[in-house]
This record gives C-alpha cells, sequence and structure tokens, in this order.
C-alpha cells in the first residue's frame, strides 16, 4: 500500500521546524523514526497534507548530562539508547524497557522521543518515563516549556503537546546504582505489550530504600503503581515483601479489553509481572 | 522531490513523490527487485536492506528519508559472483524453503553479526526476530547464521580472508564480511 500525498519538509533546526510545523496548521504531522507512523500512512489511517522530518535536525539527537540528570535528545535512536554509557549507568531502566521495543530494524529507526509523543499506551518507554519521573522539554512558538511525566500523557495517542509543538528533549533525574529490569508480556516475537511493567528500585544493604515501579497498557496513559513503591519501602528485599508488595499492583488501573485479554486477566497479569520485574531487577 | 541516494556502490538522482517508500524506490526505478515486500504491516521484515550501514524495513522509511545516504541491498553483497559468506552459509545449510523471506532474512544476518560476531542460538533468534520465514524454516536460518559467524571469525581461512579483504577499518554493517559498500 501506498501512502496518500503530501508535502515534505527536512528542516535541519528545531527552530526551523517549528515554524514549519506553525505554518502547515492542523494537517501536519512531525515524522521522527517513522516506524509507527509510517504503516500508519501505507494503510491510510491517516492522510496529513505535510509531513515535517525531524531527522536532519542534528540537535535532537544524543544524550548528555546535565547535573543530576540526563538530558536525551528526542531523536536520539532505540539502538543509540540502548548502548549509550550515560543511560546504562544513570538510568538503566530507560535501556532495559527499550531491549524490548519491536525488533532490530525497528529500533534502528524509532526514536526515544517519537514513542514517547506517540503515546500509544502499549509502548514500552512511556511507563518507564512515568517512573523515573522524566520532564518533557517541548518547544513551540511560543517559546520552551517542560512538563512532567504524570502530565504529559493524558490519554490513548494523546499528549499534552499542542498540535504547533515538538518534543524536544527528556530530562531524566539519575537513578545511578538503582536496580532496574522492565518485564514484558506479549504473544509472539514483536507483539505490543499486553502488560509490562517498568521496575527500579534502590536498596541500601538489604533493604529496599526506594521504589519506582509503573505499568504498560493498564490504562489509556502509563500508570504508577504507588501502592508497590510504598509497600516495597523499608522491606527487606525477600520474594515475600515483594510477593507482597506486588499485590497492591492492580489497585486503580482501568485497563481496555481486547481480543487478548479482559481486565481481569490483565490486573492479574500486573501482579503476576510486577513481582517478576521487582525479583529480576534485585536479581541483576 | 529530488533525491541522491548510493544503492550498491552507484550513486542515482532522480525525482521521487515524497510518498513513495524506500522499497518501491528501490524496486520500482531502480529494478532492485532482490529486495521484496511480503506484508502490509512491517512486520514481515522480507523488505530489510541497509541504511547507512544498519539494517531498517524499507517499507518503513520514504525514499526522501534517504536522500544522501547509502543504500546496500542483496543485489549489492555478491563481489565478483562470489556469495557474501552470509549467503554462502544460507545455500550450504538449505536455509530456506519458498526463499521468499531469504533476502531479508540474510541483510538481517549481517547486521546482526556485525553486533555481534559469535551469536548463541537464542542471540539469533532474537536477532531475527523483525523476520518471518512463513514456511516455518527457522531451524535451518539459525544453524546458517552460526555456519556464517564460524567462517566470518577473524582468521577463520582464506575464505573469510579474501572476501573481507583490505582492512577499512570500519565495522559497519555490511562491510564486515565485504558487504557492497
Amino acid at each position: 500500500m501506498i501512502p496518500a500525498p503530501f508535502d515534505y519538509v527536512a528542516p535541519s533546526t528545531v527552530d526551523d521546524a517549528v515554524r514549519a510545523l506553525a505554518d502547515a496548521g492542523e494537517d501536519a504531522k512531525v515524522l521522527a523514526g517513522g516506524q509507527s507512523l509510517l504503516p500508519v500512512l501505507r494503510v491510510r489511517l491517516a492522510a496529513p497534507t505535510k509531513i515535517i522530518d525531524l531527522g536532519k535536525v542534528a540537535e535532537l539527537r544524543g544524550v548528555r548530562e546535565e547535573g543530576d540528570h540526563l538530558v536525551i535528545g528526542s531523536m536520539t535512536t532505540h539502538y543509540d539508547v540502548q548502548r549509550d554509557p550515560l543511560i546504562a549507568e544513570h538510568a538503566a531502566l530507560l535501556a532495559r524497557a527499550t531491549d524490548t521495543v519491536a525488533d532490530p530494524q525497528v529500533r534502528h529507526r524509532g526514536t526515544f522521543g517519537g514513542s514517547i509523543a506517540h503515546a500509544d499506551p502499549a509502548g514500552d518507554l512511556l511507563a518507564p518515563a512515568l517512573a523515573l519521573d522524566c520532564e518533557m522539554v517541548i518547544r513551540g512558538m511560543d517559546g520552551q516549556r517542560t512538563v512532567a511525566a504524570a502530565d504529559f500523557f493524558e490519554d490513548f495517542f494523546t499528549t499534552s503537546l499542542a498540535p504547533d509543538e515538538i518534543l524536544v528533549e527528556v530530562r531524566v533525574p539519575k537513578h545511578t546504582g538503582w536496580h532496574a529490569h522492565y518485564e514484558k508480556f506479549n504473544r509472539v516475537a514483536q507483539a505490543w505489550s499486553m502488560v509490562a511493567v517498568a521496575a527500579t528500585v534502590r536498596t541500601d544493604g538489604d533493604t529496599i530504600a526506594e521504589a519506582r515501579v509503573a505499568l504498560t497498557n493498564m490504562s489509556s496513559v502509563p500508570v504508577r503503581a504507588r501502592g508497590v513503591e510504598e509497600a516495597l519501602v523499608g522491606q527487606p528485599a525477600t520474594a515475600e515483601s515483594i510477593r507482597a508488595a506486588a499485590e497492591h499492583a492492580a489497585e486503580g488501573t482501568n485497563p481496555t479489553v481486547d481480543g487478548n485479554a479482559d481486565v481481569e486477566y490483565r490486573q492479574h497479569l500486573a501482579r503476576v509481572l510486577t513481582g517478576r520485574a521487582i525479583s529480576a531487577a534485585m536479581a541483576g | 522531490m529530488r533525491i541522491t541516494v548510493t544503492v550498491d556502490g552507484t550513486s542515482y538522482t532522480d525525482d521521487v513523490e515524497p510518498r513513495t517508500l524506500l522499497v518501491h524506490y528501490l524496486r520500482e526505478r531502480l529494478g532492485k527487485v532482490g529486495t521484496v515486500v511480503g506484508c502490509d504491516t512491517s512486520n514481515c521484515g522480507a523488505c530489510t536492506v541497509h541504511l547507512d550501514g544498519h539494517s531498517v524495513k524499507s517499507c518503513s522509511v520514504l525514499a526522501v528519508q534517504a536522500h544522501g545516504s547509502e543504500v546496500t541491498t542483496i543485489e549489492g553483497l555478491a563481489r565478483d559472483g562470489q556469495l557474501h559468506p552470509v549467503q554462502q552459509a544460507f545455500h550450504d545449510n538449505h536455509a530456506l524453503q519458498c526463499g521468499f523471506c531469504t533476502p531479508g532474512m540474510i541483510m538481517q544476518s549481517i547486521d546482526l553479526l556485525s553486533d555481534n560476531p559469535d551469536p548463541d542460538e537464542h542471540a539469533v533468534r532474537e536477532g531475527l526476530e523483525g523476520n518471518l520465514c512463513r514456511c516455518t524454516g527457522y531451524q535451518n536460518i539459525v544453524k546458517a547464521v552460526r555456519d556464517a559467524a564460524h567462517h566470518m571469525r577473524p582468521g577463520a581461512g582464506p575464505e573469510a580472508e579474501r572476501v573481507t579483504g583490505a582492512d577499512t577499518g570500519s565495522r559497519t554493517a555490511s562491510s564486515v564480511g565485504g558487504g557492497g559498500e
């Protein structure tokens, strides 16, 4: 299948990209890695009149340190996130979740920011971004603003990005030395998560000092498992305490029903996978 | 829109519609029909090529996005009538049944081996996760990739040395084992 016709521009700076987006009006679409957008265009689920390709905007690629944060350019590919030494050291949860995204070809093209801005509830990078309290740096014609992950994701495929705004960077508070694991449950290779759990834990000796846990595909947006986090803090890192904490995983969740699973089964998965995620994080 | 792309070592300049997919540009404009289209969903990986040294699904890249880039297809692997070691390994191990997935399987296998020159069975299966064989001929495909790794390892003997040729110092996916870049 072939996409419907569109005009195409490939600006080389963020300023030019923002201007092009503002000029193009509401029927424009930003192209990041294209690994979700192009399949959608191909089957004509969308037919934007103008595509603004960020592929030539060099300033949007790469990872840098800024004090107690990492700053990840929105056009940094999944492949680069998987291999970045700063992310491995300070935000291992992002690397582990990215390992599970789609397949190698898609990870070569697909981008961190594109995945976040696309906001597919089954996308694997939303829950880690929420768990790590990331901040989204957004640029539009009116300047730059920063939105917390908890406020950024609004609904299925819907974020607080205005039609004329671009996600330029993601600021990640450093979680240096934290254990991390992303436990994904799907039916077949390269399938989207039915449910997945992002867990990262800081230990103090044998005790869990802090925990961040978030769930993929348990609502229209990623969900923080606060009950699990609170139950873990101060506990010894034993199988028993992890199992007890994981019982809280489905609290307050509102998963969708589809051909793969109903609500009850997804909530069961959330509890089981949370236990596995925390155990694997501690073991890793 | 005018694009210039180097494909299998030859530079092409063409006017294309922005909506043209890279795979359609390769097949219909350049006649590189060795790269095939197997699905409409980006799942099958049959259209895998290398774009600037990394494997991509050419159904999920616009031709205009490849402007200024180098593309290697299955047709650019053999040198002077000599199959690439991964092609040879697929032949030797009967790693195909109908053969439709083979171009993509081989391109992705070369990419895998550039990241991991000695993958175990699990790593091969993970590395080929984005490529589907509807004949379910996976056993021999995995065997072929491991056989290719064996033949491509440093000091593996005359054949591997011949195809890698003079070391260019680059280790892009396609250059490993003498890809046509």
